[in-house]
């Protein structure tokens, strides 16, 4: 238990998706101009992050690890190599039953979400939580309390950001820096105070 | 046809340079960028996914509905990684390993999957080829000049090669370590956007709110 919550703040706040390995760095960039969708979007990445970490999870351990298919006789295929073709596949299948579950029965949800839903198979910070998880050799627990919170991680670094910049809209920004230079600047900004977690240990 | 050749492959180098313009594949941009050695690696094999996916997605653009032409061009690039993830851990594998997940993320990497939007499926498989090494030769040069200040100042080093002697080495050179940390790849290519942008007046945005300097006078 004391393993999972440790994991849980350190995918939050020290080995934060957006700010210290710049995942999703597209979208956080392109989505960031206003609060509501950086909300919008960081609660979407985070559900599907929490769907599609636990998927790929078991279908790696039970399925394409070297000697998980023992139980059909084959105990030396190693489908390893599969990993990344089956990890993307789940996502845009995922995210697709996603979008017409909530399309069917959440309506409400879905005109606020429903936009943002395709950018998200394309979002690299979901298919790196998958292989991050696959590289660290997460159990299954583990993957859950993952997905959950670099996810969380995500759309809390999305939301701040598109707080700074709703602000920064009124500043006078030198012409050539003026848009996306800033905006870097301004991450990177973030990122050094995120690295003042990095000293913690739980 | 040469001339547009040459226009497909040069122009994404400054005048639509993929990250600085684009905003495409800047995720992995910032992250291998600490060393010389990965991030020539990375562009390397960026460059290559970008051209033979763009070439095999403009094979079929004809015969793919639209509905499920993501699908295929996923199936593509992804074998295409694949391909290349296995090629690096068979020959490169402590590259590799620094490398970690970056190598897989060229799937999800925007360019790749823009150019396959943007070009390939309007043109024919030898201009999408041209038009995908263009788009990763502006990816490599924005990932290798960044990685030469970072690997320069940061470390003292270019290619693993020593170029600065380091103080603790007995040498003069006290390296500045915040450019081995993930911030400062924020701030170079802040700095770089800006660079590029004063010399190319063209790429300025526009701002979002201005001062109204009329109605601001007549307050007065």
């Amino acid at each position: 238990m004391e393993g999972l919550i440790s994991l849980a703040v350190k995918s939050i706040f020290i080995e934060n998706l957006a700010l210290s390995f710049f995942l999703g760095m597209c979208t956080f960039i392109a989505v960031s101009k206003k609060i509501s969708t950086a909300v919008g979007l960081g609660i979407a990445v985070m559900i599907v992050q929490t769907l599609t970490v636990p998927a790929n999870n078991l279908i790696y351990s039970k399925l394409l690890k070297e000697g998980a298919l023992s139980w059909a006789g084959l105990t030396d295929t190693d489908l390893s190599f599969l990993a990344l073709m089956s990890c993307i596949g789940v996502i845009a299948a995922l995210v697709q039953i996603l979008e017409m579950t909530l399309d069917r029965f959440f309506p409400a949800l879905y005109n606020a979400l429903g936009i943002f839903l395709p950018l998200i198979t394309v979002n690299c910070a979901i298919l790196a939580g998958s292989l991050f998880m696959i590289e660290r050799d997460y159990n299954f627990s583990e993957s859950v309390v993952y997905g959950v919170s670099s996810g969380f991680g995500w759309a809390l670094a999305i939301t701040a950001m598109a707080g700074v910049r709703e602000k920064l809209k009124y500043s006078d920004v030198p012409p050539g820096l003026r848009g996306l230079g800033i905006t870097f600047i301004t991450a990177g900004l973030m990122a050094l105070g995120f690295m003042a977690f990095s000293g913690i240990q739980l | 046809m040469q001339a547009e050749t040459k226009k497909v492959l040069l122009d994404p180098l400054v005048d639509n340079n993929p990250i600085t313009l684009q905003v495409l594949g800047i995720c992995s941009a910032l992250a291998v960028t600490s060393q010389m050695s990965t991030s020539l690696i990375m562009s390397l094999a960026l460059t290559l996914v970008t051209a033979f996916s763009s070439a095999g997605i403009a094979f079929i653009r004809n015969h793919v509905p639209s509905s499920i032409r993501i699908i295929a061009q996923m199936v593509i690039i992804a074998s295409l990684v694949i391909v290349v993830d296995q090629l690096l851990k068979a020959f490169a594998y402590d590259i590799s390993k620094k490398l970690s997940v970056f190598v897989g993320l060229i799937i999800t990497n925007c360019i790749v999957m823009g150019r396959a939007e943007a070009y390939a499926m309007k043109n024919p498989p030898l201009e999408s080829f041209w038009d995908g090494i263009g788009n990763g030769l502006g990816y490599s040069a924005v990932l290798i000049s960044l990685a030469f200040v970072r690997e320069l100042f940061g470390s003292g080093k270019i290619l693993g090669f020593d170029v600065m002697p380091l103080v603790k080495d007995g040498g003069w050179y006290v390296p500045n370590g915040l450019l081995l940390l993930p911030p400062s790849a924020f701030f170079l290519i802040g700095l770089l956007i800006w660079a590029v942008r004063a010399w190319k007046p063209v790429q300025v945005e526009k701002p979002d709110f201005s001062i109204n300097h009329a109605a601001h006078g007549e307050a007065h």
